[in-house]
């Protein structure tokens, strides 16, 4: 396969297109975890139960077209390779509890990506849409949407008082959880979110890494949700979350310029060097890359770079991962092998970049 | 990068832990990491900790324990008749075992939800469109028999007699969507 058509085959549209505040906000997601009635909890269901699920959802949703979400494709987790698995868990559409400890689970896959319905997980169903830019409402009406069209279905466990049951008693009540990504290069520069990140917490938002809970942010890209889902209506839930991230932005922006102004060239040689190791690199560790890729980024969003496009960042944040690339190469990898393919796929999508770009000058 | 532990494979896992502000920093293979209890910072692995501190969070009902323990026999026995999920295996799993649970393990639930969601321990969000119209009228039924005696304890008999012939209109209604859900 081409570089060309393995990358835009590999592109979900969150990543590719651009959403109002995009230059600071990556992606808004909105997760409602649900039961249906007369079937155990994954937690204790037998393989029969869990079986009558995944075919339940096969018969009513497989091969069916949403709105412009396009038609459901039903991945079951015990058909798939294990490099397959890793590579829907880098691009955010499955959890890694989903690809690696449930045996019977399975997902509905939108044909644009935006949806995603985890069957088996922690829950019978999560349903989990995934937006560009800052679009938490939206994604939200789209989810319950969703949660609407599949309950003329199935019967939802819901209780007067409790709201949705959920297997875990952290997602009780609403059954939601909503979280966006956000790229905050210049808090961390300015050493303003080791003060930002505790603030958060107390308001019952939860700060984390990317790919990982208590891991260092890769790229300054960290994602924030909210911990409580009970007692609150989801579109409070969504507006607190809406404007702490609103309050984030703002003080980004202030940051940025704020750096502009006090370190000027140096800055912009930051972002530059990044720029070159990227384009020259011939081994580069995920570390390193994500760090590279973030200044890049912040160069473009400050105009010091022109003529490559912001995504790159989403993009290349993801297309970087040991799952892709081992997709790439066509087998598995190991690390230091890992560090070389990155190297050459980075430098491909720049050259890419610059195709484009003189393509553009043609016309 | 060499792993700093055993100086021999490459370091795959890359932590900075931070303990009362001071931050160190580890570049470990996958094995070494495992040996040393780093690899539970990784989302998703099983001995993710979330699992542990939920489990220590439910065992913290020690005191509450110990002072229904005369009026109820021990909680760890309590069992849900549906999954058989007993009381002590929630307390360590952190998870429920059927829909029935939260039913059974309703009278120690709401110092748990209390905790985990800021004090909440009741759904104020979205109610499903299929049991919506029967919640609702479930909701004004109750409110329609608390009203009627109000009015019986303050002898407003004909006022009652218009409340008793809503609730039974109320009622009838809700049998006929009832037996509709079916």
């Amino acid at each position: 396969m081409s570089f060309e058509k393995f990358f835009n085959t590999a592109v979900s549209s969150w990543m590719s297109q651009e959403g109002p505040d995009s230059d600071i906000v990556l992606s808004s997601r909105i997760r409602l975890a649900r039961n249906i009635v007369d079937f155990r909890f994954p937690t204790l269901f037998s393989s029969e139960e869990a079986r009558q699920i995944v075919s339940l959802f096969e018969r009513a949703f497989a091969h069916r077209s949403y709105r412009e979400a396009g038609r459901f494709e039903l991945l079951k987790m015990s058909e798939l390779q294990p490099i397959e698995k890793r590579v829907l868990v880098e691009k955010h559409l499955i959890s890694p509890h989903l690809a690696e400890d449930s045996p019977f689970g399975a997902c509905l896959l939108s044909e644009n990506e935006e949806i995603s319905i985890m069957i088996n997980e922690e829950d019978h169903i999560r349903i989990q849409c995934l937006f560009p830019g800052l679009q938490l409402a939206e994604a939200l009406e789209a989810a319950s949407e969703l949660d609407d069209w599949i309950e003329g279905h199935v019967n939802y466990a819901f209780d007067e008082r409790l709201g949705y049951l959920t297997s875990c008693p952290t997602n009780v009540g609403t059954g939601l959880r909503a979280s966006v990504m956000m790229h905050l290069p210049a808090l961390v520069l300015t050493q303003q979110m080791n003060r930002i990140v505790p603030a958060i917490n107390q308001l019952g938002l939860v700060v984390r890494g990317t790919y990982g809970e208590g891991s260092e942010a890769l790229g300054n890209i960290f994602q924030i949700s909210n911990q409580i889902t009970l007692g609150k209506s989801e579109e409070d839930i969504v507006a607190d979350l809406h404007t702490i991230v609103q309050q984030l932005i703002a003080q980004e922006r202030a940051a940025r310029q704020a750096l502009v102004k006090t370190l000027g060239i140096q800055l912009e040689d930051k972002v530059f060097r990044s720029y070159g190791i990227l384009a020259n690199c011939r081994v580069i560790e995920s570390k390193e890359a994500a760090q590279c890729l973030s200044d890049v980024r912040l160069g473009i969003d400050l105009g010091y770079i022109q003529n490559i496009s912001r995504n790159i960042l989403n993009e290349l944040m993801i297309l970087t991962q040991p799952g892709f690339l081992q997709q790439y190469a066509g087998g598995a990898l190991r690390p230091e092998e890992r560090d070389v393919r990155r190297a050459a796929l980075i430098r491909e999508r720049l050259k890419m970049e610059e195709r484009r770009k003189m393509e553009g000058d043609e016309r | 990068m060499v792993c700093q532990e055993c100086k021999q494979r490459p370091a795959t896992m890359h932590f900075t832990k931070i303990v009362n502000g001071e931050k160190t920093e580890f570049h470990l293979c996958e094995q070494c990491a495992k040996e040393h209890g780093h690899m539970f910072m990784l989302y998703g692995h099983d001995d993710f900790p979330l699992n542990n501190l939920l489990a220590g969070l439910l065992n913290f009902e020690a005191p509450v324990k110990e002072m229904t323990a005369n009026a109820f026999p021990n909680p760890d026995l309590l069992q849900c008749q549906t999954c058989q999920m007993t009381y002590h295996q929630f307390t360590q799993i952190g998870r429920f075992g059927c829909a029935d649970c939260y039913r059974t393990f309703a009278r120690y639930l709401p110092p748990i939800l209390k905790r985990l969601h800021s004090g909440n321990t009741a759904h104020s969000g979205k109610i499903p469109k299929r049991k919506g119209g029967v919640l609702h009228l479930r909701k004004q039924l109750a409110a329609l028999k608390q009203k009627l005696q109000e009015l019986i304890a303050r002898e407003e008999f004909e006022r009652a007699a218009e409340v008793r012939d809503q609730i039974r209109s109320l009622e009838n209604e809700l049998r006929q969507r009832g037996e509709g859900d079916m």
